[in-house]
């Protein structure tokens, strides 16, 4: 027998108990897992490729106000603009869904191109696509999602637009980090709308990184005092701006992982300090064949670690697992395209693990270090 | 024998010892001036009735309490000099303990069971396993090493809490009431053991008991009786 292989024993003497224990931290820590994880997605949207380059520019009133379609000459000839595409959201409902499922926008085929350059679209599926002003390009998830193949129709039934859209489906494309939209051509829109003169936001590439701040203040100084005023900003600033909607859900998130933690310290402390409380006497046998405090001491926060320890393996370890099989864009009705557990939520995990495996063995392991002999073995009688 | 080569035998020597505690707000006083000298190679026995001091001084000579006054010397060895860590260590070297209870620890084989005091001295895990073979085989349970304590009748458990107690080869072996818990012949088995400590590997045994018969096995007899001595009856001369 060595210490270790006395310290296991010990720990597991009551597998019951020692499995709910552990299961208990396992779970804890899955659910802390999991809320870092759809914080992360919903505060931090994961960049493009091509972000840094990219800028948005909306009207600077909201963005559900238009803006004219007259910029796009204007922004085209500003120093550091190498591409411009309108973008508009159209948000319909497909196949008699409830809720959008995936987001729909009306562009300039050719200029798309050249704004998000990391879209991969095969050459034949994009000169149907440049072709056919009723045709649209669908995202692969999107087609994965629905089962849906070239040729097929795409009905989408309009929200905010008071029409309906019939399009044909003739391209997929992929390569971006969220490859679940469609597009389709803005003069198809403005038929049906039978507006040609807005459109609900510019897409705009710069030349360089370097050049991007300059290209924003730019724009944002050429429409200064005009009866259109935009906003110009990067393609994170303007994500961030929607997350911004969520109002403060870090901070929601952040107190229920408090909860959880403290919940788990307050369950881990009561199960040590009873697993320990029922062993006082052979604790105090120990003591007296001479073992030291500070053994006994080491004793009960190793069998605490190791229970803790091997909940936060479960947890930790099955979320990660779980969240690296799963299909999350299924699962959550197309609202995440990622649920990355990261380094850093890891080494958080088990860092909280770490801290309570200590604190739950620490007052048990004083009590035991203050506890005498001759009182521990009283508690026999 | 003279009294300078006595005084040369004596492993246990007590000198106006006393010991009191604070029960609620009364100061009960469980040891009152005691003198004792205890012989190497002896078997005393300590008897009286609950309450009496028997289990207070046993303690203290065992070092696993600490008396108000007086001094305690176990082989010349002043034990309130010592502090926890010491004490510790010296109760580990020096001492054999044996309860009522048996108090083996329930997760660990008979073998594990005496094995473990000596995970703290430095010996290797041969030599561990040899002194523990020869301590079971002592007690007569070879055969059960391997066996956990729920698979052993309460006679083999005190048997297993024997041999653990001299697994690390003490000078001095305290028994608790060790047969306060097993039938006749069970105690009958575990006295025996301890007469034979005391006779043939020469280990100095103190046993605190009620039952006259089990006292009958120890060369002398203290009575307590409200924490002083009441008689004392040598047995064997």
């Amino acid at each position: 027998m060595t210490t270790a292989s006395f310290i296991l024993r010990n720990a597991l003497r009551n597998k019951r108990r020692a499995t709910l224990s552990a299961l208990s931290v396992a779970v804890s820590l899955f659910l802390f897992i999991t809320l870092q994880v759809t914080l992360r997605e919903l505060t931090i949207p994961p960049e493009d490729v091509g972000a840094s380059l990219r800028i948005a520019v909306r009207n600077k009133v909201s963005l559900a106000q238009p803006l004219p379609f007259r910029q796009l000459q204007q922004i085209e000839k500003i120093n550091g603009v190498e591409a411009i595409t309108p973008f508009t959201y159209f948000g319909g409902l497909y196949r008699n869904e409830s809720f959008t499922t995936f987001a729909q926008f009306a562009v300039d085929p050719v200029r798309f191109t050249n704004v998000f350059l990391e879209a991969k679209i095969a050459d034949d599926h994009l000169e149907a696509w440049l072709k056919n002003r009723g045709s649209c390009l669908v995202g692969v998830d999107t087609i994965k999602r629905y089962n849906l193949e070239i040729g097929e129709k795409m009905l989408l039934s309009g929200t905010f637009y008071p029409v309906n859209l019939d399009m044909e489906i003739v391209g997929i494309y992929e390569g971006t980090f969220d490859d679940r939209n469609v597009f389709f051509h803005h003069k198809y829109l403005d038929e049906m709308t039978d507006d040609p003169g807005t459109v609900g936001t510019w897409w705009v590439r710069a030349g360089s990184a370097e050049v991007a701040p300059n290209v924003v203040h730019t724009i944002n100084e050429t429409f200064a005092n005009t009866s259109a005023e935009v906003r110009a900003e990067s393609e994170r600033a303007f994500q961030m701006g929607f997350v911004s909607m969520w109002g403060n859900i870090q901070m929601l998130i952040d107190s229920i992982c408090s909860a959880i933690v403290f919940t788990l310290l307050l369950v881990t402390v009561s199960t040590m300090s009873m697993a320990i409380r029922e062993r006082f006497r052979e604790l105090a046998i120990l003591k007296a064949i001479g073992y030291r405090r500070h053994e006994l001491l080491a004793f009960i926060l190793a069998e605490s670690l190791l229970l803790s320890l091997l909940g936060a393996v479960i947890g930790v370890g099955g979320a990660a697992w779980l969240f690296s099989t799963i299909d999350i864009q299924q699962l959550s009705s197309g609202m995440f395209v990622f649920f990355e557990v990261t380094n850093k939520m890891l080494g958080t995990a088990f860092l909280i693990s770490l801290v309570l495996g200590v604190v739950a063995g620490i007052a048990p392991g004083w009590s035991v270090c203050r506890m005498s002999v001759v009182d521990g073995l009283k508690t026999l009688d | 024998m003279n009294l300078k080569s006595k005084v040369m035998n004596s492993i246990v020597e007590i000198r106006n010892l006393s010991k009191a505690y604070n029960q609620g707000e009364i100061q009960v006083t469980a040891l009152d001036d005691i003198h004792l000298s205890i012989d190497s190679s002896d078997f005393l026995t300590l008897m009286g009735p609950s309450g009496s001091g028997k289990s207070t001084l046993l303690h203290i000579i065992a070092g696993i309490d600490r008396q108000t006054s007086g001094i305690c010397k176990v082989q010349n060895i002043d034990l309130s000099n010592l502090n926890e860590s010491a004490l510790a260590d010296w109760r580990n070297q020096n001492v054999g303990f044996i309860f009522q209870s048996f108090n083996l620890i329930p997760v660990l084989t008979a073998f594990e069971n005496v094995e473990l005091p000596l995970l703290l001295t430095r010996l290797g895990r041969k030599e561990r396993k040899a002194l523990v073979a020869a301590a079971l085989e002592l007690v007569g349970l070879e055969d059960r090493s391997h066996h956990l304590p729920k698979q052993l009748s309460g006679g083999q458990e005190q048997r297993v809490a024997i041999a653990r107690a001299l697994v690390t080869d003490p000078a001095l072996v305290v028994a608790d009431e060790p047969t306060g818990n097993l039938d006749s012949q069970s105690a009958q088995q575990v006295l025996e053991i301890l007469q034979s400590l005391s006779n043939d590997a020469g280990k100095t045994v103190i046993m605190v008991t009620h039952d006259p018969k089990a006292a009958a096995f120890g060369k002398r007899i203290i009575q307590l009786e409200k924490g002083r001595f009441e008689k004392e009856e040598p047995l064997v001369s």
